[in-house]
């Protein structure tokens, strides 16, 4: 019989994932409710030095798989390498992160392994003995619950940034199992990686984002919402007038046609707050608006508004953080 | 080149939402071509312009989606094909499943599809398809150049780009920024009256109700709780960001 939760632990610069440690706090409650055990799964170069402290946020094994074919990403590698685990193991269910590579190897394993995948999850409970798993869809307009109640395993995809992390029990370890790691045929040939060089955190992992709109009336002036986010350690967002102006790159667009994000405080600047926008970032827990416009649709949704000229306003912001987090 | 595009007709992105008897409602609601397939079937036509060939626009539904398998030809697809799964209860096995079925008996060289729909968000079907059909996949693309037996797709990855060679026949799902879908001519309208729409049930595909029964099974859907607005300062920029700062680190305690 189907048995275990398993994770998928993503590497990335040599480092485990923010989302890795959310998934296993779930895993770990989960499989507490189900008497079943927690494993973390994780391909790569180099990678399996990072495998045992996973146990400090519950993972009871660690299947590690190296293999020069891993060094890079690819959608077949990490595809046929964990597809094998997970076919060796059967486990019960498979977490994954509703990451850029998360999300495209729960689509290629779920159908390999002719199971049933829900994604962008925003929770996970354990009901009448089974997961149940809720998802926000229409772009968070509306939700809803589903299991997955005879397939093996269960696949989801956890939207980063959401559940959170227990404090991690410090210096326990979890069992490593190397495991032999054929990546058989791969197909996409990487030829080429452009990185973008920022010091800010990645958008849809990020605690705090500045985002803004059309009220930023050209990308020169951009660099007023960069000083604030530099201050308070945030990403920079954008909603899609910005993006769509050409101001700003889509990969930071937020909404709809974006990214989705839940930072634990949100800065919308010159954002109007049209429907697609809100769906984007309507989750965040805490956010604030500054717009000229006291009508704004933003103020609906905004824990805190101000009224006024973002260039004015946001000036202030900067140095009244500055003054705080001195 | 024989280009095939997966298309879903989604709800408008505009388009509010409301429940009844315990579903999403369709009333009233007016239905696109899911936006992320519009760059799929742009990036088509404007492969088959410079390479030639054609392209046939493939989905699943009831009826009213030829609406927007019709939008596709008009825009200036060749052919549309659409299979009618016989049920409402559907998740991204069931319409992987019945698409890879459908491609299977059509000749091509690339398939192209959104990277997800605005509407479930899943981001699996393509990937799902490329499994079931054994051909490889890039995910993502902002960029795609065809050529003899191969393609190459410059692809959104975390913090940058990457550029990916598959060979063909491949699956490349589309990102925003891939292409500006163009809007149909009146000409193209009115071809589009007349281009071939396949219709087709399970049966014709060799499939049944069982073959392609959903694994996932929805228990329930709700609207979100609604945010309460919060409170508003209006004034001299120097107090009102000020108090708002004090706020944020003495009530919400966030910062």
């Amino acid at each position: 019989m189907a048995k275990g939760i398993f994770v998928f632990a993503e590497v990335k610069d040599g480092k485990i994932k923010k989302v890795t440690y959310e998934l296993l706090c779930a895993a770990r409650k989960a499989a507490n409710a189900l008497g079943e055990e927690v494993c973390a799964v994780m391909a790569g170069k180099g990678v399996s030095g990072l495998a045992a402290a996973l146990g400090e946020y519950g993972a009871d094994k660690v299947f590690v798989a190296e293999n020069d074919a891993l060094d890079k990403f690819t959608t077949d590698a990490f595809t046929n390498v964990i597809g094998s685990i997970l076919q060796e193991q059967q486990p019960s269910a498979f977490l994954l992160g509703f990451s850029i590579r998360g999300r495209d190897l729960a689509a290629q394993l779920a159908q390999r392994l002719g199971t049933g995948a829900a994604s962008d999850c925003t929770n996970v409970e354990v009901e009448n003995g089974q997961l149940v798993f809720t998802r926000p869809i229409y772009a968070g307009k509306a939700v809803v619950k589903v299991s997955i109640p005879e397939a093996r395993p269960a696949i989801a995809t956890i939207r980063p940034n959401v559940l959170p992390i227990d404090a991690p029990a410090a210096g326990k370890t979890a069992e490593v199992v190397a495991v032999s790691a054929n990546a058989g045929d791969v197909r996409q040939v990487i030829k080429d990686i452009v990185l973008q060089v920022s010091s800010r955190p990645e958008l849809t992992e990020a605690d705090i984002i500045v985002s803004g709109g059309r009220g930023m009336k050209g990308p020169e002036n951009f660099p007023l919402l960069e000083a604030l986010a530099d201050v308070v350690g945030a990403a920079v967002g954008a909603s899609r007038a910005a993006v769509d102006a050409g101001w700003v790159p889509q990969s930071i667009q937020v909404g709809q046609t974006g990214k989705t994000v839940s930072p634990t405080l949100y800065i919308a600047c010159g954002i109007s707050g049209a429907i697609q926008h809100l769906a984007g970032m309507g989750s965040s827990k805490c956010i604030v608006a500054v717009n000229k416009d006291p009508e704004a649709n933003i103020f609906k949704v905004a824990d805190y508004g101000i009224v006024g000229d973002l260039f004015n306003v946001v000036p202030i912001l900067t140095a009244e953080f500055k003054k705080i987090l001195a | 080149m024989k280009i095939l595009v997966l298309l879903k007709q989604t709800f408008d992105t505009e388009a509010k939402i409301t429940i009844e008897g315990g579903k999403i409602s369709r009333s009233g609601v007016s239905m696109i071509i899911n936006a992320y397939d519009e760059f799929a079937v742009e990036e088509a036509l404007k492969i088959k312009e410079n390479l030639g060939g054609d392209v046939t626009v493939v989905s699943t539904g009831g009826d009213g989606v030829q609406d927007a398998l019709r939008q596709a030809l008009a825009m200036g697809a060749d052919k549309a094909v659409l299979v009618d799964p016989g049920t409402d209860d559907v998740d991204e096995f069931t319409t992987a499943t019945i698409l890879a079925k459908a491609v299977s008996g059509l000749e091509y060289d690339l398939i192209l599809a959104g990277w997800r729909a605005v509407d479930d968000g899943s981001a699996q079907v393509a990937g799902r398809v490329a499994e079931i059909l054994g051909i490889p996949i890039a995910k993502l693309a902002t960029k795609i150049d065809v050529e003899a037996g191969k393609a190459t797709a410059t692809c959104e990855i975390e913090g940058g780009t990457e550029v990916i060679e598959v060979p063909l026949p491949a699956i490349i799902t589309a990102q925003k920024g891939l292409n500006e879908p163009r809007y149909p001519s009146m000409k193209g309208i009115m071809q589009a009256k007349k281009k071939p729409m396949d219709k087709k049930g399970l049966g014709d595909l060799g499939l049944d109700a069982g073959a392609v029964a959903a694994k996932v099974k929805v228990l329930s859907v709700s609207l979100p709780a609604a945010r309460a607005a919060g409170k508003v300062f209006d004034g001299e920029p120097a107090d009102t960001a000020a108090a708002v700062v004090k706020a944020l680190r003495e009530e919400a305690k966030v910062i």
